[in-house]
């Protein structure tokens, strides 16, 4: 492929406002949603990084130096991989994968993390802190970290660290210092509350390298951006490989930084529907889910404006997935905003119709994939017996499924 | 009602600083909180925070996020809340509510301010609400009649004090370090900076929190602000009590310290 040879991302990629018709406003705000819920203290250093990824973005030597990590490092260009026996089982439209899988760490979270970590070393910070759910955007925190000098604390919700113990270790075994966050649910809301105490405290020489979209400006837009690499890649393949683009994109939403990133590029290709897949637990019935976009409410939660599950007196409501990494109540205010906006649209799966999907993709194409995006898949099942035979749809595999054994293991008696 | 203009005018007059106590609804219990928060003003707080018990308290420490989950727990909701006030207003304190600003977004911004002012209490400390997203929240406040509290830090620059303290009316909150809420061996020595810097954008009082425990350090806050925060070290007082009669005397005894420490 001569894409290969050109740079993978180029300065338009993170371009600035306006380009794309799409990025916020200069208080962060996607239409309503987004902005800044944070102490005054974190104000600040919000701007610095703010200001600071600006210049970042606008410089070559920086487009250069992530370019050469994304490639050399990450392992970029990730390919596509069509799976046809797969695709027997969704009406036989044609299934395409984007396998963000392949990178380096098994999960999509590394471009965000490489970017993030460079934006460190500009601000002239030495330490780094995350939260992380199912454990992959702490793996690839350390991964950066240990790559580039920088002490790294991951704050995991105690119930997390439990279900992904070989995360924990891997995470330990890069240099991590991991702190299981036992307050509230224990999950990755907890660990988001923790780790904005830690910046707080410690905002002179720390960053917070926000795992996903969600939070307050600019992380919403920069993890965005640098995320944006797995549609701008996979749109120029799609067209490579089938000669038009897609007939739809599907990607699985937690916080949504893998969704956001394949969409992103497609959002002005008004004949590409966009769909995301949130995690439906035991059902919507149940309670037991992390339905924020399609049951949530519009509230503030982490700093910023979007759709949260919380009760009529604005108390967050415990969230439930299968898989860690959607188990979250909130989700990027961009999501809030194209789900306003009709651009892209929103659906729950049950964990029991994402792990049918994550056998099958292993049975029928020999990929193991996330739980995660699991979701996804269980999501193209469905989309392509509707739209039928004629059809392409692409799923972002936004990980590989190494990290879930465990959970396989109790779920299939395996 | 007693607002918080006539607590710093009288304060200024006695040549002190005022006390400001602060304690989670629903904490220890939803009675128990309102018999605290009475202890507190009869040991000479001379206003009370009552604290909106929320999910997900990002700038609180340790033991602000104990209290909390306990009055969740307890099954506290915004009517207990407004109780709360209302009983704690009897005293004759100048009674705000501390909140996140999640619950008032989901409750309406003008039904709370109206059922706050209805309550008796006289404004609210928003910490996570900046100036940028305060519009709504003013106007709500201002039509009930009550103040708005905002804060300001050690990171703060000159245009964000100036810009905070606009939004300001009551009284401007000083966070004397960078952290979250909790006592602590000795307060921040960014509070006096930031106080002498806020005093240049604004007449209003200046009140100092974060990491006063004690008298001594009640003391040393009161020589330059106009007044001093307590909230994790009554809770601390109350969480360490066998029962509730002992969680009051040592209420009552920190109150006592820490009003001789203004005083001084």
């Amino acid at each position: 492929m001569t894409a290969t040879q050109e740079p993978i991302l180029t300065a338009a990629d993170l371009a600035g406002h306006g380009v794309h018709g799409d990025d916020p406003d200069a208080q962060g705000k996607f239409g309503i949603f987004g902005g800044r819920y944070v102490p005054e203290a974190l104000i600040p250093a919000l701007d610095e990084v703010a200001a600071e990824y600006d210049r970042a973005r606008n410089d070559p030597a920086f487009l250069r130096e992530f370019d050469h990590l994304l490639r050399t490092y990450a392992g970029r260009p990730t390919t596509l991989t069509e799976v046809p026996r797969f695709a027997q089982h969704a009406g036989g439209a044609r299934i395409v994968l984007k396998r963000e899988d392949l990178t380096h760490t098994g999960a999509h979270k590394i471009n965000n993390v490489l970017g993030q970590a460079l934006l460190t070393k500009r601000l002239g910070k030495t330490r780094v802190i995350a939260e992380t759910g199912a454990g992959q955007h702490g793996v690839a925190t350390a991964t950066a970290a240990a790559l580039m000098g920088l002490e790294c604390v991951i704050y995991m919700g105690a119930v997390d660290c439990e279900r992904q113990a070989l995360n924990v270790a891997r995470m330990k075994l890069l240099g991590a210092t991991v702190v299981p966050v036992t307050n509230g649910s224990q999950t990755l809301k907890d660990a988001i509350n923790e780790a904005f105490r830690d910046w707080v405290t410690n905002v002179d020489r720390t960053h917070y390298l926000f795992g996903t979209i969600a939070g307050p400006h600019p992380f919403p837009e920069i993890v965005r951006d640098f995320a944006r690499i797995i549609g701008v890649e996979a749109r120029r393949q799609i067209l490579e490989l089938t000669g038009a683009l897609p007939d739809a994109v599907c990607a699985a939403v937690g916080g949504g930084s893998n969704a956001i990133g394949i969409f992103h590029a497609f959002i002005e290709d008004s004949g590409v529907a966009l769909h995301g897949y949130e995690a439906g637990g035991r059902g919507l019935e149940t309670g037991e889910h992390a339905l924020t976009l399609t049951a949530g409410s519009v509230g503030v939660l982490h700093g910023s404006r979007t759709y949260v599950l919380q009760d009529e007196e604005g108390q967050t409501i415990e969230s439930h997935s299968i898989s860690a990494g959607l188990d979250y109540p909130g989700v990027g205010p961009e999501h809030a905003w194209l789900k306003d906006s009709g651009r892209a649209v929103y659906h729950g799966i049950t964990d029991a119709e994402a792990m049918e999907a994550f056998a099958l993709l292993a049975r029928t194409e020999g990929i193991i994939p996330a739980i995660e995006s699991s979701h996804a898949l269980a999501g193209a099942l469905k989309l392509g017996r509707e739209l039928g035979p004629e059809a392409t749809v692409l799923v972002n595999l936004s990980g590989r499924g190494d990290k879930d054994m465990g959970t396989a293991m109790k779920y299939f008696d395996l | 009602m007693t607002t918080l203009q006539t607590v710093f005018a009288k304060a200024k007059a006695d040549d002190r600083a005022a006390l400001v106590g602060y304690l989670p609804a629903g904490f220890p219990t939803k009675d128990g909180a309102i018999a605290a928060a009475a202890a507190m003003v009869e040991a000479g707080c001379d206003v009370i925070e009552i604290g909106l018990p929320y999910s997900d308290p990002l700038m609180d420490g340790p033991t602000i996020q104990d209290a909390v989950h306990r009055a969740l727990s307890n099954g506290t909701r915004i009517a207990d809340v407004l109780r709360t006030v209302e009983g704690v207003a009897k005293t004759g304190a100048a009674t705000l509510v501390m909140t996140y600003w999640n619950p008032i977004d989901r409750y309406g911004a003008e039904r709370f301010a109206r059922d706050l002012a209805g309550a008796g209490g006289v404004g609210t400390i928003t910490p996570d609400l900046t100036p940028e997203e305060a519009g709504p929240w003013r106007e709500a406040s201002a039509a009930a009649g009550i103040d708005t509290v905002f804060l300001v830090a050690p990171s703060s620059t000159e245009e964000r004090i100036k810009a905070v303290v606009e939004c300001c009316t009551g009284f401007v909150y000083a966070a004397s370090l960078m952290g979250v809420t909790g006592a602590r061996e000795s307060v921040g020595s960014a509070a006096q900076g930031l106080v002498e810097r806020t005093r240049t954008h604004t007449d209003l009082p200046v009140c100092v929190g974060l990491g006063v425990g004690n008298g001594r350090q009640a003391a040393e806050v009161a020589a330059y602000a106009d007044g001093v925060i307590v909230g994790s070290a009554f809770i601390r007082r109350l969480l360490d009590a066998a029962d509730e009669p002992s969680g009051l005397a040592a209420v009552r005894e920190l109150g006592a310290e820490l009003a001789a420490g203004v005083r001084d």
